[in-house]
This record gives C-alpha cells, sequence and structure tokens, in this order.
C-alpha cells in the first residue's frame, strides 16, 4: 500500500501546482489584456458604474424598459431560476397575473402581442436581454411616462438591435435604458 | 427561427470537424508516436521525477486499477479537508461558510467522479480557494481519470495476447499536459476576452441605473469554466451555471463551451479508431452514438420551439419557443441542443433550467442519461459503450449459433457476467434510489415538503432526474429539488461513488481478460464488429435495456405530465 500511496501523494503535489497555480497564473496574465482586465465590463453613467454589461438588473419603472421576470428578484450575488416544471397550477398562475399587471400598466397592448419572455422567468435570474418585440411593446407607456416622440425610442431600439446570425436577435436593456437616459439630458 | 437551428449545426459541426484531427493527434500521443505538442516532454519527466514515478513500467489491468483507485482516495481526503474547513482559510473575499460534512461528503465525491451534483450555490457555498483547489482541481483530474481508464482498453483491444497494458501514470499525466491543459488555457482566454471574470477580487457593491443596490459575484472563474466544460465535468462557478451571463457571456461563448464539452467524447471514439488502426469501428461506434443522439434532439428543439402548451392558451406571442428558463442570447434551440448534449455527454452543465423544459424534453434529456452511452463523458463514454458492445457481440453470437468474438477475443462466461452486472447497476441505482426516496416522500409528504418544488407528475420527475443524474455521474437537476438535506447528500454521493467506480472497473477487467487470450484469426465465420449490421444490434440492445428498464418509472412522469398538458 505505501509504495501505491507514496507516488500518489506526490503526483497529487505536484498537480496542485501545475493546476491550481501555474494554470491560473497563466489565464490571469492573458487576462489583463482584456477589456475589464478579468474583473468584469462595466458601465458607466456620468462617471458612477450603474452595472456591468451583462449582468441584467431589475427595471420596473415605467419611465424605463423593463426587463424580464427574474426568480431571485435580480439578485447578482445569487442566482437562479425558477424552476417551475411546465404544469405547476401555482406557476401557471403566477404567468397569468404577471401578463394581467403588464397588460394594465401598458395600456392599448393586447395579449398576442406580449411576448413571453416578459412574463417568464430567466434560467440566470440576471438576463440582461429582451427580443426586439420585448422592447417595442414596451415603446408606448415609455413615451408617455418620458413625454417624447414614440418614433424617437423606436428608433432607439433599432439602433441597439443586436443582429444574430446564428442565435436570437435581442437588445440589451441597461444599455437601452442609459441610451433613454442620455435622450432625455441631450434634450434637456 | 431558422438562424436558431443553423446555431445548432454550426455547434455540432465545429464539434465534428475538431473532434477528428484531435482524434488522430490523441492516438499519437497514447501510442508514444511522434506528435505537435513532443516539446512538453520534459515538463512530463518533471512531473514524473518529482513524484517518484517511473512511466515507463508496463501495468497489468490489476495493478492500473489500483494506482486508479489509490490517487483517487487522495483527492477525496484532500476534497473534505478542504470543504470541511473553507471557512477560516485564506482565499475566501466574501466571508463564505464552511460547509457540513454531509455536504462536503457530496460535494467531495460528486467531483472526485467527474460530476457535478452540487447541493450549494457557487456565489454563496465555496471559497475561491475551494473553487481552484478542490472543484478546478477534481476537473482536471477527474477527466483524466476517465481518459486514461479508456486507454487502458484501446491498449487492451490490439490483437496480440498479453498483461502488460501501458502505465497508468503515463497516460494520465499525459492527458493533462497534452490535452486538458492546453485546451483549457485556450478556451479560458476566450472566455475572458468576452467578458468572463478571472480575478481573486471578491464581490464588488453597486447602485444600479434605477438605484437599487446589488452586489455582483466575481471570481475566477474563466480558468474554472473552461475545465468544467473539455472535462465534462459540467461544475459551475455561479448557482446558474452557464445560464449566468457571466459564466457565458454571449452566443459565441455558447458556441464555444458547448464545442468543448462535445470534443473529447467525440475524439476519444477516432482515437479508438486510429489507435487499434481500425476507422472503420470507430465510425460504427459514432453512427450508433450519433443515431441515439439525434433521435433524442430532434423531438426536445421540436418541443422547446413551440413553447408551453398552457402559455399559448393565454394567448401570448410564444413564437420564439418555451422561455421559462432560457436566456434571450440563447434562444429555445440553442437551450435545447445544450440540454440534450450535457446529458448524452456525462457533463450536466446547463444553460437553461431542465426543470421548466416541455415534458418530453425532460424525458429525453433522462434517456440521455438513463442509455449513458450516446458519447458519454470524458473516456467513460467509450467505458460503458464497451459493456453494451460486449453484451450485443454475445447475443449476436448465440443468434447466428458461433462462439462470441470480439475483435479476435472470445467472448466467455466471465466477461459476459462482468458487462452485465455493470449494465444493470445503473438502472438499478436509478430506479431503487428513487423508488427509496418517492416511499419516504409518500409515508409523510408534509415533512419532506421542502424537497419538490412542483406538485404531481412533474415532482416525481424532480426525484427520477436526480438519481438519473447522480448516477450517469452527469450532476445536472431539475434543480426545484430541495436536494441539501443528509438523506440526498448520502444516498446520491452513496449512487455516485457506485456508479463511477464498477464502470470503470468492469470494462478494465473485461479488456484485461480479452488481453490475456490468444487471438482467434478471422475467417468466414467471424461476426464483423464494424458493419451497419453490427451496429444496428448494439443499438438494438441499447434501446431494449433502457426501455424495459425505465419504462414503467418514466410513464409515472414525465409522460403523464404530457398528457395531462397537451
Amino acid at each position: 500500500m505505501k509504495n501505491q500511496l507514496l507516488p500518489a501523494i506526490r503526483l497529487t503535489l505536484v498537480l496542485l501546482v501545475v493546476c491550481c497555480l501555474i494554470y491560473p497564473a497563466l489565464v490571469w496574465a492573458g487576462v489583463q489584456l482584456a477589456p475589464g482586465q478579468g474583473l468584469g465590463v462595466t458601465a458607466s453613467k456620468n462617471g458612477r458604474v450603474v452595472g456591468y454589461d451583462n449582468v441584467g438588473q431589475k427595471f420596473d419603472r415605467p419611465e424605463y424598459f423593463n426587463s424580464r421576470p427574474s426568480a431571485v428578484d435580480y439578485n447578482a450575488a445569487g442566482s437562479a431560476g425558477s424552476n417551475k416544471g411546465p404544469s405547476n397550477p401555482e406557476y401557471l398562475g403566477t404567468v397569468k397575473a404577471r401578463l394581467d399587471t403588464f397588460l394594465l400598466q401598458n395600456p392599448g397592448v393586447t395579449k398576442d402581442q406580449v411576448p413571453a419572455e416578459l412574463i417568464t422567468a430567466s434560467g440566470s435570474g440576471l438576463d440582461p436581454h429582451l427580443s426586439a418585440q420585448g422592447a417595442y411593446v414596451q415603446v408606448a407607456r415609455i413615451a408617455k411616462a418620458r413625454n417624447i416622440d414614440p418614433n424617437t425610442i423606436k428608433s432607439l431600439i433599432n439602433n441597439n438591435l443586436e443582429k444574430g446570425v446564428i442565435n436570437p436577435d435581442r437588445v440589451n436593456v441597461l444599455r437601452l435604458n442609459l441610451a433613454l437616459d442620455n435622450l432625455a439630458s441631450a434634450s434637456r | 427561427m431558422n438562424q436558431d437551428l443553423l446555431g445548432v449545426l454550426v455547434m455540432f459541426g465545429l464539434a465534428l470537424g475538431l473532434a477528428l484531427p484531435l482524434g488522430r493527434f490523441l492516438a499519437n500521443v497514447f501510442r508514444g508516436d511522434k506528435n505537435a505538442l513532443d516539446f512538453l516532454a520534459p515538463v512530463e519527466r518533471g512531473i514524473f521525477r518529482l513524484s517518484g514515478i517511473d512511466a515507463n513500467r508496463e501495468m497489468t489491468w490489476q495493478q492500473h486499477l489500483v494506482a486508479l483507485l489509490t490517487i483517487n482516495l487522495v483527492w477525496f481526503v484532500l476534497a473534505m479537508a478542504v470543504l470541511c474547513t473553507q471557512g477560516v482559510l485564506p482565499l475566501n473575499p466574501d466571508h463564505n461558510p464552511s460547509m457540513s460534512p454531509d455536504l462536503a461528503f457530496n460535494t467531495a465525491i460528486s467531483f472526485l467522479v467527474n460530476c457535478n451534483l452540487q447541493h450549494y450555490s457557487g456565489e454563496s457555498g465555496l471559497s475561491y480557494l475551494s473553487q481552484i483547489v478542490v472543484i478546478t482541481f477534481l476537473q482536471f483530474v477527474s477527466a483524466a481519470t476517465g481518459i486514461a481508464a479508456a486507454v487502458v482498453i484501446f491498449n487492451a483491444l490490439q490483437a496480440r495476447t498479453t498483461d502488460k497494458l501501458g502505465n497508468f501514470y503515463n497516460y494520465f499525466v499525459k492527458s493533462l499536459t497534452r490535452l486538458l491543459l492546453p485546451g483549457s488555457l485556450i478556451i479560458a482566454l476566450i472566455l475572458a476576452f468576452n467578458g468572463t471574470p478571472m480575478t481573486l477580487a471578491g464581490k464588488q457593491e453597486l447602485v444600479t441605473l434605477q438605484g437599487e443596490s446589488v452586489a455582483v459575484s466575481r471570481g475566477p472563474v474563466a480558468a474554472m469554466v473552461a475545465i468544467k466544460e473539455l472535462g465534462t465535468n459540467g461544475g459551475g462557478f455561479y448557482g446558474a451555471n452557464s445560464a449566468h451571463p457571466l459564466e457565458n457571456p454571449n452566443f459565441l461563448t455558447n458556441v464555444v463551451e458547448n464545442v468543448a464539452l462535445t470534443l473529447i467524447p467525440l475524439a476519444m471514439i477516432f482515437a479508438l479508431g486510429f489507435y487499434l488502426k481500425r476507422k472503420r469501428l470507430a465510425w460504427m461506434i459514432f453512427g450508433v452514438m450519433t443515431v441515439g443522439f439525434v433521435a433524442l434532439l430532434a423531438p426536445t428543439i421540436y418541443y422547446e420551439m413551440h413553447g408551453n402548451p398552457a402559455i399559448a392558451q393565454m394567448g401570448v406571442d410564444q413564437n420564439l419557443g418555451a422561455l421559462e428558463g432560457k436566456e434571450m442570447r440563447f434562444g429555445a434551440a440553442a437551450s435545447a441542443y445544450w440540454s440534450i448534449t450535457n446529458t448524452v455527454i456525462s457533463c450536466g452543465s446547463i444553460n437553461s433550467m431542465h426543470d421548466s423544459f416541455m415534458p418530453l424534453s425532460g424525458l429525453c434529456q433522462m434517456l440521455g442519461m438513463m442509455t449513458n452511452a450516446f458519447y458519454g463523458g470524458c473516456g467513460v463514454g467509450l467505458l460503458n459503450f464497451f459493456a453494451y458492445l460486449i453484451i450485443a457481440v454475445f447475443i449476436a453470437g448465440l443468434m447466428v449459433g458461433r462462439t462470441p468474438e470480439f475483435l479476435g477475443k472470445k467472448i466467455e462466461a466471465r466477461e459476459m457476467k462482468i458487462a452485465v452486472i455493470v449494465t444493470l447497476l445503473h438502472p438499478l441505482l436509478i430506479l431503487a434510489g428513487t423508488a427509496m426516496t418517492a416511499h419516504l416522500y409518500a409515508g409523510n409528504p408534509t415533512e419532506y415538503a421542502g424537497w419538490l418544488a412542483n406538485p404531481g407528475f412533474h415532482g416525481f420527475s424532480e426525484m427520477l432526474y436526480e438519481f438519473t443524474s447522480a448516477s450517469a455521474n452527469n450532476g445536472s437537476g431539475f434543480e426545484g429539488l430541495g436536494d441539501n438535506t443528509p438523506w440526498w447528500n448520502i444516498s446520491t454521493g452513496v449512487v455516485l461513488l457506485l456508479s463511477r467506480f464498477l464502470p470503470i472497473i468492469g470494462p478494465v477487467a473485461i479488456a484485461g481478460l480479452l488481453a490475456r487470450k490468444k487471438v482467434v484469426p478471422e475467417s468466414a465465420g467471424t461476426l464483423p464488429a464494424d458493419t451497419a449490421t453490427f451496429g444496428v444490434m448494439v443499438l438494438a440492445v441499447i434501446v431494449i435495456i433502457a426501455a424495459l428498464a425505465f419504462f414503467p418509472a418514466l410513464a409515472l412522469g414525465p409522460i403523464a405530465e404530457h398528457f395531462s398538458l397537451y
């Protein structure tokens, strides 16, 4: 046993150095050239960091593009999905309630215009995106809340639309809302 | 819609395109032939010298297994020690606590066996030290263990009579230095340049645009996620695994991660062909696995792209498919593809929540793990498939009335017994585990109410999925399951141990026994193993075993749920 155990322990120690010290150090060194230097890419407004480019955040005020429902209320230190099964009656009740709330907050919008992502929670609870339709359907409400021309907001969406070649088209909600705020400060 | 399907084709095409040359390269590495990374030989010699190992000593199959099991024991002790004390050890900027012994047991076993049951959430459950020294380390070495075991079988299947099957440490260390480490380095850098963090700094506190205070978890993510996928371990840095926008920031990283996890299982099939100089055999295996894979993939993509009928009834627009538990940057098709690649391959990482998939998609995910032989994990996928092959050879032999032979070696009672035990162990562990748990739950639904997040058929599926995932060493879950309890931690921990090491010991033993036999020259009476006919035979064996064993349980869970919903 001893002549089996000893080499196993020694090899483990050597590999700890290789896999847990040298390898991460090499990655870390390479990352110093990357955007954000491995700290993540942040977005700022007036010099203040307001979020991570990729990490979704909660928007539920009428004057912002609202983000998707989140099972963890956009807690970026505890990601999770809802894990609700497709036939769970309680879950379907929640979805129906979200739909009713959305229709109430967005008068004039009909059910068939509401895309599913606005009433279903994402996998991470931190989904930063909406589909194009998910943004368009909120235009009238935002235009009213901000008292600006809906066409201006529509062109904002079009400018921020990330076209997918082999994946779905989408818009980044934080970037869109930053653009909305810039619009407001520019017109003032 | 169609562009989403194009994404699926791109991912599979890329994986296959890279797997062929990689398979040739691996065959060269393990045969000891000239290859592109020979300049690393001095590094390997240094590792062996520091460890006091003679990497040229030829081992019998028993010596291989002793070496493999001993070093695994060392890793288990190391992992337990770190997980139980991480709260007071360094590199813990977020002040996460030490693990309870039963959770540490489950976590240590889980990663030791190249699984990732993860009854904790990464952000709050592990220190950075544990993420690196336990999780990342085990992701490297457990993948290399599986590859080394597969190479022992490659070696044993050559047409000669011998006891000497190469050196375990040689195969093991070369899997790391020539494949897993350089591959992970490339993948980690691609991820980091797309926004995945790689830092020892703790959470960042910030105030959002709308004025809410949040803390964003960071960490040495890129280095870990690379080996998590390449080594088909699947254990995520964050709770949401590759659904998390920092772990998998965009569609490019999604392609890279998905190709990475399919790459080695595919390449090992071709490596077998190059190693034995039997390319037709490799294509037969690839064909059988791919037929099984596509049979599970197609319905999953179909159901996910068509959305949830109960939500359709509310009259909303579901033209992007079922989106509960999915991320907008991936979409329904790529999420469905990911879920099936990760269940047929025992990787178990997720980019969407399997618990929220349509019932028959969940069924396909479970079947991927129940068969456990369509591609399969790093190395071990071929080991499982090998057991099915032996059974198919035997049955085919009986059907045509000839002595069963495989690659010129007679298959006899002893090899058959081992193959049957290995194959039947899997349904036994899954069904017995689920039955015991369902019995506990049914006896006292109030006490165990925390276990299930969903009522009815789907709740049963959650339990069935967990044991299936444990026994397949997969690690994904219907994560609604409240699984950080002593019952789940210990029961699935035991299942993990049995289902990892017996399916390694069994096939290596069969191969070792075959290697010792004398070679029977091929004749008109030989049943060729590299034909489509034989492929159909193997597929039939797999389907019959999976269907017979699992159909009743699946009928109680996903099938019943399907008919309640559609």
